[in-house]
């Protein structure tokens, strides 16, 4: 059983559902050619889910990510977040729910070289128009539940990679976004602090939250609960391991 | 944030703006400092309140072509007999003195002070040009009438030539004449940085006669009035008397001038307006450079931190913080670069008040202008930079080394 119900143009997701996409497609137009990075995807992720996304090089995930995280618009098809629309929204509101709702990790961490952990992290609540004392003790909250309380006035150049990669995390979780969602999370660590990112991403999903991962290798997909294998712009596989 | 850590071209963006406020307060401050000095010292020291020259062709011009010029030359000379002439026709009380100059050398015991001004005038010349005498005392009516062999000096004059000796009663010798000293004028001090202390009055009836002009001729009659209305009683009644001596028809335009310290100045508003054009536009040049420099520089900070916008627009920044973020970076480096400008164009001012002659005060509405001028070329250059950033796609952003 790998959909949850069947979704047609103009229904509404169920509440439960956190992401929802329906026959979402995207061309690149690349002068001579017209690439179809993704066919037509039909995907539901539910609350509370660790999903990852996998699949060869080509076959669509960056794209797909690209649209789950709203850093990109759909060319046809349908993309519902957290009960809302967001396939037909424009630049600024698409700003404006990534602060909400997405929390991003990627694979080179993403920070500010010249600005320390706490200020890294309290950037989304920057442009969430936080006040400046209430981003701090957030900002500070979120350090220390990654376990980086002590570090929190080092720059990342005074970090290893493992303790950067937890201060994207924090700042991923810093707005309590609806989806925390990776781009190869553990891809510029050794396998060591690779299990350690690994071990703060599960603890994340027992404490509740929704994690989409997308990954090339298999030892780090198994940690999640459901694998989405995607194959020239389609999805392929959909196998969620028995809890 | 950016900005200390780009301390490099940050300074040099702040050069532009730095350069160009730096010369606006400073060329401000130099034409400033020139009207107010023309105004309250200039004019007066060289024509009088109250008072006109009447010459054969003005001797402040400016800006005169050739034909003009070999025109004025052809004029008749203000002779003794038309001098005498338009005074004994005023009806206005005035008080009245010839006045003819030459420069040449002064010789006293064998030391020769040279390119002084030679005066020949009349006793009233002292009153007229408010000429104190510090010691001794300026030649008699009488004297003046006999053409007695009798000199007054410039204070620099008399340095030079006695030194602490005292000169009255001396005698010193322009062209191999003998004049006796009989006073000393207190010191006038310089104008545009040439002394005025440099001269030697004598009457004008005395053998300077044959030093200054030809025989019977002077360079002008002065006039000195009580009031502007006197005053403009007295060049009309002048006027009258020289069209009558000179046989002018009623549409041949005169052919003498009689210069008041309004012509003069007039002369120096032609002069200024031309310098209150020019210098804006210097200004502007550099400003414009300034700007373009910033420009240049937040372009290239928008490519060196095409990540960064990326990063941002990912945690949510939408366009216009990212514009504000950029916007206000370049602004504060205008306005850095604006202050130091500020501080070094009033420096230069007080520079060149101390080391030249030129006299320049800084006027507080060139501080205000370069306040306002520095930021808005801040704005004005910030603007298609944070323009680009906030127009980056956020994808393509982040994919960026």
């Amino acid at each position: 059983m790998s959909r949850a119900q069947e979704f047609r143009t103009g229904d509404t997701p169920l509440p439960d559902v956190v992401i929802l996409t329906h026959k979402l497609t995207r061309d690149y137009d690349m002068g001579s050619e017209i690439v179809r990075a993704l066919r037509g995807v039909d995907l539901q992720i539910r609350r509370n889910e660790y999903v990852a996304v996998m699949g060869p090089s080509g076959s669509g995930k960056s794209t797909l990510m690209n649209l789950i995280g709203c850093l990109d618009t759909p060319t046809a098809g349908e993309y519902w977040l957290n009960g809302q629309k967001v396939s037909d929204l424009v630049d600024d509101e698409l700003a404006h729910i990534r602060n909400k709702e997405i929390g991003f990790v990627f694979q080179t961490f993403n920070l500010l070289p010249r600005a320390s952990a706490l200020h890294n992290v309290e950037l989304p609540l920057i442009y969430a128009g936080i006040s400046a004392r209430g981003r701090r003790e957030r900002a500070a909250h979120a350090l220390t539940r990654v376990g980086l309380g002590d570090r929190m006035d080092h720059k990342p150049n005074e970090l290893s990679g493992g303790q950067r990669q937890r201060v994207a995390i924090a700042r991923a979780l810093v707005n309590d976004p609806s989806i925390l969602l990776a781009d190869e999370p553990t891809g510029n660590l050794d396998s060591t602090t690779s299990q350690e990112i690994m071990g703060v991403f599960g603890d994340l999903h027992r404490q509740g939250q929704t994690v989409v991962m997308v990954t090339h290798e298999a030892d780090i997909a198994a940690h999640a609960a459901r694998v989405v294998t995607l194959r020239d712009g389609l999805v392929a596989t959909d196998q969620r391991k028995a809890a | 944030m950016q900005i200390r850590a780009q301390k490099l071209k940050s300074g040099f963006a702040l050069i532009g703006v730095f350069i160009g406020v730096a010369f606006l307060i400073g060329a401000w401050s130099i034409v400033n400092g020139m009207n107010t000095y023309m105004t309250e010292k200039f004019a007066g020291t060289l024509v009088g309140v109250n008072t006109f020259h009447l010459r054969r062709s003005p001797n402040v011009n400016f800006d005169v072509d050739d034909s003009t010029w070999r025109a004025w030359r052809r004029r008749p000379r203000i002779k003794f007999t038309d001098a005498e002439a338009v005074a004994a026709n005023l009806t206005v009380p005035v008080i009245t003195a010839w006045y003819s100059e030459d420069r040449g050398g002064v010789e006293y015991d064998g030391k020769v002070a040279k390119d002084i001004t030679l005066e020949g005038t009349t006793e009233r010349y002292f009153d007229i040009m408010n000429l104190k005498i510090e010691s001794g005392r300026p030649f008699s009516a009488q004297e003046s009438k006999a053409g007695a062999g009798v000199v007054v000096l410039g204070h620099d004059l008399a340095d030079k030539l006695f030194g602490s000796t005292n000169p009255l009663d001396r005698t010193v010798r322009i062209h191999d004449f003998p004049y006796r000293v009989i006073g000393v004028v207190e010191r006038q001090g310089n104008l545009l940085g040439i002394s005025l202390d440099k001269f030697v009055v004598a009457p004008a009836l005395s053998p300077i006669q044959r030093e200054v002009n030809p025989p019977g001729v002077v360079d002008a009659l002065i006039v000195k009035a009580q009031s502007p209305e006197a005053m403009q009683a007295a060049m009309d009644e002048a006027e009258a008397t020289m069209r009558s001596r000179r046989h002018l028809r009623p549409r041949q335009e005169n052919n003498f001038v009689m210069m008041t310290s309004e012509g003069v100045l007039e002369f120096w508003n032609k002069l200024s307006r031309i310098l209150y054009a020019v210098g804006p536009g210097l200004v502007g040049v550099a400003l414009v450079v300034g700007g373009i420099v910033i420009m240049n520089i937040m372009l290239m900070a928008v490519a060196e931190r095409t990540r960064e916008i990326g990063i941002r627009k990912s945690l949510g920044a939408r366009r216009r913080d990212i514009l504000r973020q950029f916007l206000a970076e370049s602004v504060t480096i205008a306005t850095i670069g604006a202050a130091f400008g500020i501080g070094a164009g009033i420096f230069l001012s007080v520079l060149l008040n101390a080391a030249t002659p030129l006299p320049a005060t800084v006027s507080p509405m060139s501080i205000l202008l370069g306040v306002v001028v520095g930021g808005g070329v801040g704005v004005l250059a910030g603007v298609y930079p944070a323009t680009r950033a906030a127009r980056l796609d956020p994808i393509v952003a982040l994919r960026q080394e």
